[in-house]
């Protein structure tokens, strides 16, 4: 490409300099029909270059576009999109969360991505390039992370009012921290979640559960909450602390607008200690790390 | 000679209201395009703006999305379309020795309904807010997750659309049948060429979006079921049907700059155009190569690997051509005098932005790289290099070439290069940066973005270099107005011109040529220079020349439709009907009235050469 370009601009400069009209020059130059020799060059060339070029391109959309669904070594993620946010199922796990999405390093993840409402797009720039996730089909997917950490992943497609503000994070750990992960996760589904706060457990049961999950009771309208305490963000943008989430509790509709399935703001339907207790409550619902 | 009488003197607005005139027509054009390129550039400014730094609050999400939209919107259908067509209309009939277009009825009819698709677009600013879905409009997001603004943008465009379908057969009709004795299609200047290819992919390509508009309007105004996955439709076929036509838009934007800097190129080097041949058979193979490459929009959509290696190596195949034409333009300069005036400065600018624009266009024609620059920056970037970099910088130099035939008056040229140099320094500061914002992870039309992503500094170059495409502007508004201050007294051939357009004066008489010219050659003016002769050999005797009376059917046609959809927008039924009613009655009007024209005598005018 640089090559192509330098040819070009070799011949652009040495044109404009060596041809340009000088002062008191006359007569008429040469007129020129062309030249098939000269034709045939440029015709050929860039026909060869791009050879070049289509060789590995097909090889490797054939092999981004390899199918592990049916890979025992894979893990499995069911990816769905929606109005801000990102929902993440194990189905051979057993196992849901929502805009932290957890894989072990060095093994490949097979991804199954769609979406409940609008067109998004999944992008983790780090560990693999886009795939669009659609309202009503399945597209499959893989990505691999060869070391650990975490890595930024956002929404590509043009999804409405907050678009810009639907990212999320993949979180790359080693085998043993993932199995503990899920092992946790699971376990938080058989435990009836005893806790120091009562209150704030049953602000949640009264007020959240029926869109909010925890384990695998309660609903799946919002995101599943089951790890929230170990969350990146709070809206999958925010820092992790208790005075966002009391924010985003108060009015969610503030932090990011136009969701066609809103949360309620809560603000004003919670007394001051309720709200501090649920948020105590949830930035305590951690499973073991 | 019966009807041998000119018709009545109008005043200036009835005049430009009723005329069917190429010219006037193309002015028309220039004005209403020259409107919303200004608008669309004062949208991008605000964008900018916005996106100066991270987290900004100059604008919200649903504001930016508006007018992200509008922006686009605007741009392609309502600034790019209409001035090319402007271009078309004042320059391609001189080109072929016409007196005017095949269907000058058509041409006027065209041209206003475009007029009127485009402020029903714009009407949604005043009325609950505009579109806000992107320029390509995707469902669900455009259907049931939209406002009523998105009706503006179906029915807007819709209107437009026919007026652009109009255009585009009435300049193939031109080009087929009009052409003087002599002009043979090898003979035809690359502008005639470019713009007859760009009107066959109108031809072809419009329809397209014509359908997906229909569909997407009966899936807001009536709940069909097209694009609803819930009840069996499926929202990807409006990505088909819209690249379909949106794909070859593309070509049907940078054809004609490919013409207007073919010209320019070979006039200001004082030589032939290099391999006229071959760059005709690029234009050619362009326009049909641009129909088998609309997927590539869609790499990431999940159509598969065959799909994509297919559509990704069918674009990549593009680049023969283009490569072609660029080395056409080097060796056209190559041993030529070149004159650095205004116009052949926007035209060998161009070069190297273009250069640049083909080569990302490769980058992303590979689906396997696309992932990545897919929906980021980088498409931005590469989009606003071949359409601001190749079109606009095409219309720049075609509008100071061409000027003082359009007007009779040469644009300044002090005040022209100041006009090319803030523009192209501020382009080039705007969109160099965007590449690598993209290549960074920044997606395209987010509303803020974070910081500490490495994003800062390239948004704030990019602002600081709108505002300097800004600057650039309006430098040549106030040329537009110094210019216009000055007597009308430019020669009929300022440059030392090479085609037909500049064998009669500048700005021409209605009926362009006194008598048809005989053409002898390509570059038919030089040809008949270089044999030593003052101007064109007629190929007619002196005689009275027929013309098509001015009629404001037109005008009253397309005011029907734009009634009629606000009447569907806001379903009173009664008043769509009357709108319907109003566009059909002129239709029967003008079926029923034998118009036979009028004559020209010109002998009679004074001071006329041709």
């Amino acid at each position: 490409m640089v090559f192509v370009f330098v040819v070009v601009m070799i011949i652009f400069t040495y044109v404009l300099v060596r041809y340009r009209k000088r002062p008191g020059q006359e007569g008429i130059p040469k007129q020129v029909e062309g030249s098939h020799t000269l034709e045939i060059i440029w015709t050929t060339i860039p026909i060869i270059l791009l050879i070049v070029i289509a060789i590995p391109t097909v090889s490797t959309t054939f092999a981004l576009a390899k199918n592990y669904w049916d890979d025992p070594d894979a893990i499995k993620v069911k990816v769905t999109a929606h109005q801000f946010w990102w929902e993440f199922e194990y189905p051979d796990l057993g196992v849901a969360t929502a805009q932290d999405l957890h894989i072990p390093v060095g093994k490949k993840i097979a991804l199954q991505i769609s979406s409940k409402d609008v067109i998004h797009s999944f992008w983790v720039p780090a560990l693999a390039g886009k795939m669009d996730a659609n309202p009503g089909n399945i597209n499959q997917f893989w990505l691999q992370a060869d070391k650990p950490g975490v890595f930024k992943g956002k929404c590509a497609e043009l999804c409405g009012y907050s678009h810009a503000l639907m990212d999320f994070k993949v979180i790359a750990e080693d085998q043993a921290a993932f199995d503990k992960w899920i092992a946790g996760m699971k376990a938080a589904e058989s435990a009836q979640a005893p806790t120091s706060n009562q209150l704030g457990q049953q602000v949640y049961a009264q007020n959240c559960l029926a869109c909010h999950a925890i384990g695998n009771q309660g609903g799946k309208v919002g995101p599943n909450l089951t790890d929230f305490g170990n969350r990146q963000t709070i809206a999958g943008y925010l820092d992790h602390n208790a005075d966002e989430l009391k924010r985003w509790i108060s009015n969610p509709d503030e932090i990011k607008a136009g969701a066609k399935v809103k949360m309620p703001a809560f603000g004003d339907k919670l007394k001051p200690e309720e709200m501090d207790a649920l948020v105590d409550y949830l930035m305590g619902l951690k499973v073991a790390q | 000679m019966g009807h041998s009488h000119a018709p009545k003197k109008k005043g200036l607005l009835m005049d430009y209201l009723t005329t069917v005139d190429h010219k006037k027509i193309g002015i028309l054009y220039f004005v209403a395009g020259g409107i919303f390129f200004l608008l669309g550039g004062l949208e991008a400014l605000l964008l900018r703006i916005q996106l100066i730094v991270p987290n900004n609050t100059f604008l919200n999400g649903a504001t930016f999305n508006e007018i992200m939209t509008m922006h686009g919107t605007t741009m392609i259908f309502l600034a790019a379309m209409p001035l090319l067509f402007g271009l078309m209309n004042a320059v391609l009939p001189l080109q072929i020795g016409a007196r005017d277009v095949a269907f000058p009825f058509l041409n006027s009819l065209g041209f206003w309904m475009f007029f009127f698709g485009g402020v029903l677009v714009n009407c949604s600013w005043f009325l609950g807010g505009s579109p806000d879905a992107g320029w390509t409009a995707y469902p669900p997001l455009s259907v049931s997750f939209s406002g009523f603004s998105l009706d503006f943008y179906a029915l807007g465009l819709q209107i437009a659309g026919i007026g652009t379908l109009i255009g585009g057969i009435n300049f193939l009709a031109t080009i087929v049948n009009m052409r003087a004795p002599g002009m043979t299609f090898m003979r035809m200047p690359l502008f005639t060429w470019t713009s007859f290819v760009t009107s066959a992919l109108i031809l072809f390509a419009f329809p397209a979006v014509t359908v997906g508009l229909v569909l997407l309007s009966f899936d807001r105004l009536f709940s069909a079921n097209f694009f609803n996955v819930a009840n069996g439709g499926n929202e990807i076929i409006w990505q088909h049907l819209f690249w379909i036509f949106g794909h070859p838009e593309v070509y049907i934007l940078i054809l004609p700059a490919f013409g207007v800097i073919s010209d320019v190129i070979s006039t200001f080097s004082k030589k032939r155009l290099f391999g006229y041949s071959s760059m005709v058979f690029a234009t050619v193979l362009i326009g049909f190569l641009g129909f088998m490459v609309w997927a590539h929009h869609m790499f990431t959509v999940g159509m598969g690997p065959v799909a994509n290696a297919l559509f990704g190596i069918s674009t990549m195949l593009i680049a023969i051509p283009t490569g072609i034409k660029i080395f056409n333009w080097l060796f056209t300069m190559w041993g030529g005098q070149i004159r650095f005036t205004t116009a052949n400065l926007w035209a060998v600018g161009f070069i190297p932005t273009f250069v640049i624009g083909g080569m990302t266009g490769v980058m992303l024609a590979a689906p396997a790289a696309d992932y990545q620059y897919h929906d980021t920056y980088f498409v931005v970037a590469h989009f606003h290099y071949v359409i601001v970099g190749g079109m606009v910088f095409g219309i720049f130099s075609g509008l100071y070439y061409w000027w003082p035939k359009m007007f009779g008056r040469m644009l300044n040229e002090t005040l022209g290069k100041w006009n090319f140099w803030f523009f192209f320094i501020g382009f080039h500061l705007t969109f160099f940066p965007q590449h690598f914002l993209g290549l960074m992870g920044m997606q395209r039309r987010i509303f803020t973005f974070f910081p500490n992503q490495g994003l800062d500094f390239g948004n704030l170059i990019s602002t600081i270099g709108a505002f300097g495409m800004t600057i650039g502007t309006i430098i040549f508004l106030i040329n537009i107005a110094v210019t216009n201050s000055k007597p009308k007294n430019a020669p009929a051939d300022p440059w030392d011109g090479r085609t037909l357009e500049w064998a009669v004066p500048s700005p021409p008489p209605e009926y362009n040529f006194k008598q048809t010219p005989q053409v002898r050659g390509y570059d038919a003016l030089w040809v008949e220079k270089m044999a030593g002769n003052k101007g064109m050999i007629p190929a007619e005797p002196l005689g009275h020349i027929h013309m098509p009376s001015g009629s404001i059917l037109p005008f009253i046609m397309s005011v029907g439709l734009f009634i009629a959809s606000f009447g569907l927008m806001y379903e009173k039924v009664p008043v769509a009907i009357i709108g319907a009613l109003i566009t059909l009655f002129c239709m029967l009007l003008r079926s029923l009235i034998d118009d036979p024209g009028y004559h020209i005598d010109p002998t009679e005018e004074k001071g006329v050469e041709a």
